[in-house]
């Protein structure tokens, strides 16, 4: 596959390594905020804990967060002292920075709706409470999961400033996301916009309707595997 | 179930004169306490309960007979629910809950320390007062979900769950749906559904929080054969608000009562006494419906 200088006719170039980039980034920050925010919202429901307070409080806090500043972030406190290279790992953990309070705050609201009685039922029936949690509350609550995970993803998808910063956006096909420079469709739209010439705002655009279109699968996917073998 | 037998049982649930009361309690199979083989039962002495600071029980002294029904009854507000949550360690699930005395089951303290509580709810099942089916589990999953929680094997779970649904009267209307979610049945049968989940883990004890104060008369009437039948191989003790229903199920009753201060134990004697010649004043005011 050959590159594209922006001025090449659009018949020239493509937006794979940009749909296999942004696939990547949002896997990696998925693997590691699925778990930290469920496991989170699950504390503040469920264990009530001394830290309630003080997590809900960095929860609602760190929701607030521009994405500018969780780039920099990951930049000044991971890329330069740590691993000093752009990579799609360091992409994915501003994601992730970003993610965790959308999905943390949804699964908490989900978590309170389900009935205090299944709760009890479970306990009254000799469960320990992890396991009440694990096999009756998570269970009742797992459509709203999903739809939690969904608003984490559509918050993450499209966002643009920190993979700037991260990414180092490169024009080739990565597959390697904790190697080497990745490319993204946001990177590929403020790239192509950026240089100006007809034939590269045309690509622009196609990377947006590219980008439409993938978060729309992602949601009907999440959608279909939320809503199979759920009661009701 | 015949006809005649319903009918019997319509006639009953329209007279509400006072003294037929006893005459329900007569009505049904007496049974001899201490009859039976089935071990010592379960004693309180001395329950106390708090829900933080507000002393809301003080000092239930009561054995339940291995075997017998049960049946608490008492305003609102006079603590039987909150009594029957002490026998299984549930009371202590409601944060700022307290509780002081011993719950006795065979002669050994439930609160004695080192004792494992979830062993303790699985010989001490409850029913709860609004039916709760796990929604995310089919019909037959959820009989046998209490196994699943406390980690138990069997090795024949379909003749358990045949079983289960039997003794609590549900088979012949759900057998060709096991696969079912258990929210797709009426309120009737999800309450027979949960008395099935409890019966899964084989408690000696049944505790039942108003059962039937959710469902029509028709499923009361098959939840109080259930009772009636379950009986036998249990000991059950069941919070009622419908004294009804208490003269037609339980062997004994307990009369509760808050005057202001916590709630406590007024008076505990056979079904058919306390509703024809109950020892204290207060009991009678209640039972001929002159409060309460």
């Amino acid at each position: 596959m050959s590159l594209a200088a922006p001025t090449d006719p659009i018949t020239n170039g493509g937006l794979l390594h940009a749909i296999t980039g942004t696939i990547t980034l949002v896997a990696l920050a998925l693997i590691m905020s699925i778990p930290i925010g469920i496991l989170t919202a699950l504390y503040l429901t469920e264990i009530q804990g001394s830290l309630t307070r003080p997590i809900q409080f960095l929860v609602q806090a760190m929701s607030g967060v521009p994405s500018i500043v969780a780039g920099l972030f990951i930049l000044s406190a991971v890329l330069y002292p740590i691993t000093k290279a752009y990579s799609g790992l360091m992409g994915s953990l501003s994601l992730t920075i970003l993610m965790i309070p959308t999905v943390a705050r949804t699964s908490q609201e989900v978590l309170k709706l389900i009935p205090n009685d299944l709760r009890e039922a479970g306990v009254a029936l000799g469960g320990t409470q992890w396991r009440t949690v694990a096999m009756i509350v998570v269970p009742a609550a797992r459509s709203g999961l999903v739809t939690a995970v969904i608003l984490g993803i559509a918050r993450i998808a499209g966002e643009t400033a920190p993979i700037l910063l991260l990414t180092g956006g490169g024009d080739k096909v990565n597959p390697n996301a904790f190697n080497g420079p990745i490319g993204s469709l946001p990177y590929y739209i403020w790239k192509s916009f950026a240089a100006g010439s007809p034939e590269a705002i045309t690509r622009a655009w196609a990377g947006l309707l590219v980008l439409m279109v993938l978060v729309l699968i992602l949601f009907t996917l999440a959608r279909l595997l939320g809503t199979r073998k759920v009661a009701r | 179930m015949n006809d005649s037998h319903e009918s019997e049982n319509e006639k009953m649930e329209t007279t509400t004169k006072p003294s037929s009361l006893a005459d329900v309690a007569n009505a049904k199979v007496q049974k001899a306490p201490g009859t039976r083989a089935m071990g010592t039962g379960l004693e309180t002495r001395g329950v106390h309960a708090w829900f933080g600071s507000n002393h809301v029980l003080s000092d239930v002294n009561l054995d339940f007979a291995a075997g017998t029904v049960t049946a608490l009854i008492g305003p609102s507000g006079c603590g039987k629910s909150t009594f029957i949550r002490t026998i299984n360690r549930m009371h202590e699930f409601i944060p700022g809950a307290a509780m002081a005395g011993e719950v006795l089951l065979d002669g050994k303290d439930v609160y004695a320390p080192g004792t494992d509580v979830t062993k303790i709810r699985l010989q001490i099942g409850m029913v709860f007062q609004k039916p709760n089916p796990f929604p995310s589990m089919t019909i037959g999953e959820n009989v046998l979900s209490g196994l699943k929680l406390s980690q138990q094997k069997v090795s024949n779970k379909e003749e358990l769950l045949e079983e289960c649904l039997v003794r609590a009267g549900l088979w012949n209307e759900v057998k060709d749906r096991l696969g079912a979610h258990g929210g797709s049945l009426s309120g009737g049968q999800q309450q027979r559904l949960c008395i099935a989940r409890a019966l899964a883990v084989r408690p000696q004890v049944l505790l039942m929080d108003e059962p039937c104060s959710a469902l029509d008369p028709g499923s009361t009437l098959r939840i109080e054969e259930t009772i009636r039948e379950l009986s036998d191989t249990m000991t059950i003790i069941i919070v009622t608000h419908n004294m009804q229903q208490a003269a037609r199920v339980s062997d004994y009753t307990a009369f509760f009562l808050s005057d202001g201060g916590p709630g406590q134990m007024i008076e505990a004697s056979p079904t058919n006494e306390i509703f024809s010649r109950p020892r204290d004043k207060r009991t009678e005011n209640y039972v001929t419906g002159r409060f309460g």
